[in-house]
């Protein structure tokens, strides 16, 4: 049904995450090995892993359910920072949304999501953190609605922007999360929050597909 | 009696900073450590977190102590205004302080400055 986003779309983006977190988990701790602790890969493969299990175990029946259970299973398992960021993301996300679900109404519960993440890291964009990508993603989704763009276009446009933002992190220095100690040697690495950040956005886009 | 928490990466900083700060305060100050995940691993476990929380709750609040990063993120979801509040602060000193403050039945506010201090507090 166009314009409107069900369950299934919020399970394939959770497993669309899944399988490119498993895919990139490598390249994410590789990113996480310059500049922070070497766990951001193994950390989100494990908590994506258990977000697919817990939405096995207790099948949910609406698109706030998929992301709520989501973000909390995240936030109980994936030990690094990235649980509680993440977790906020997704819950904030889910509890923002009215059913049926929207374009337009998910464009703003995003927004409120990346917003409950700024909160919680307080984190803005510029300090190479996952806000980088996400709050790009954010805006991008939102003209996109005002634009008139289906959701196919609109989730497209965000992935682009969370790419773009990623990439633009390599030149930052760190100002917040365990890349700060480096201070200037944290310039000329990709946030490693960034990349699996723009990861996510994708995988959303690939779900709307 | 006030709750103190210890938040850390490891369990076994959390679990000796807890016997450092009970065997400085007296074995009576409410002082719980969470520290580690739940695979035993480096990291922060909320399930650990909560459940100190339970541990040390008299009903006068609880002071969470989080070492750094994702201790503080993680512990910060379980803030509640007024009952269980996050201290910004050194954490072996901070935890010491607060301890003592808690053992003496001081109330939450007092722990939490009390900890606060710990920041500004000259060992030289």
């Amino acid at each position: 049904m166009a314009g409107m986003l069900d369950t299934d779309l919020f399970l394939a983006w959770t497993e669309g995450a899944a399988r490119a977190v498993r895919l990139h988990r490598d390249r994410l701790t590789g990113l996480d090995a310059a500049i922070g602790d070497a766990d951001h890969g193994t950390n989100l493969d494990r908590g994506f892993t258990e977000v697919g299990k817990a939405l096995t175990e207790w099948p949910p029946t609406s698109p706030a359910q998929v992301l709520v259970s989501a973000g909390t299973t995240l936030i109980r398992r994936v030990g690094g920072a990235s649980g509680p960021l993440y977790g906020s993301l997704f819950r904030q996300l889910g509890k923002s949304l009215d059913t049926p679900v929207t374009l337009a109404g998910f464009a703003a519960a995003f927004e409120s999501g990346v917003q409950a993440v700024e909160r919680l890291g307080k984190a803005a964009q510029g300090d190479k953190t996952m806000i980088d990508a996400l709050a790009p993603a954010a805006r991008a989704l939102t003209q996109a609605v005002q634009e008139g763009a289906d959701e196919h276009k609109a989730f497209e446009r965000a992935a682009r922007a969370a790419e773009e933002g990623a990439k633009a992190t390599i030149p930052l220095r760190a100002r917040k999360g365990r890349a700060s100690y480096l201070g200037e040697r944290s310039i000329g690495h990709e946030d490693p929050g960034a990349a699996s950040a723009a990861l996510i956005m994708a995988a959303l886009a690939e779900a709307a597909a | 009696m006030v709750g103190v928490v210890l938040v850390a990466h490891s369990a076994g900083l959390a679990a000796e900073t807890a016997e450092l700060a009970r065997g400085i305060a007296g074995r009576e100050a409410p002082v719980a450590a969470a520290g580690g995940t739940g695979d035993g691993g480096l990291g922060v476990s909320i399930d650990r977190i909560e459940a100190a929380v339970r541990e040390v709750d008299r009903g006068d609040g609880v002071l969470l102590i989080p070492d750094l990063g994702s201790s503080v993120l993680t512990a910060r979801l379980l803030e509640e205004p007024g009952r269980v509040v996050l201290a910004d602060v050194p954490f072996v000193e901070g935890a010491i302080a607060a301890a003592v403050a808690a053992g003496g039945g001081a109330a939450l506010a007092v722990v939490l400055a009390a900890a606060e201090e710990a920041r500004t507090h000259r060992k030289l």
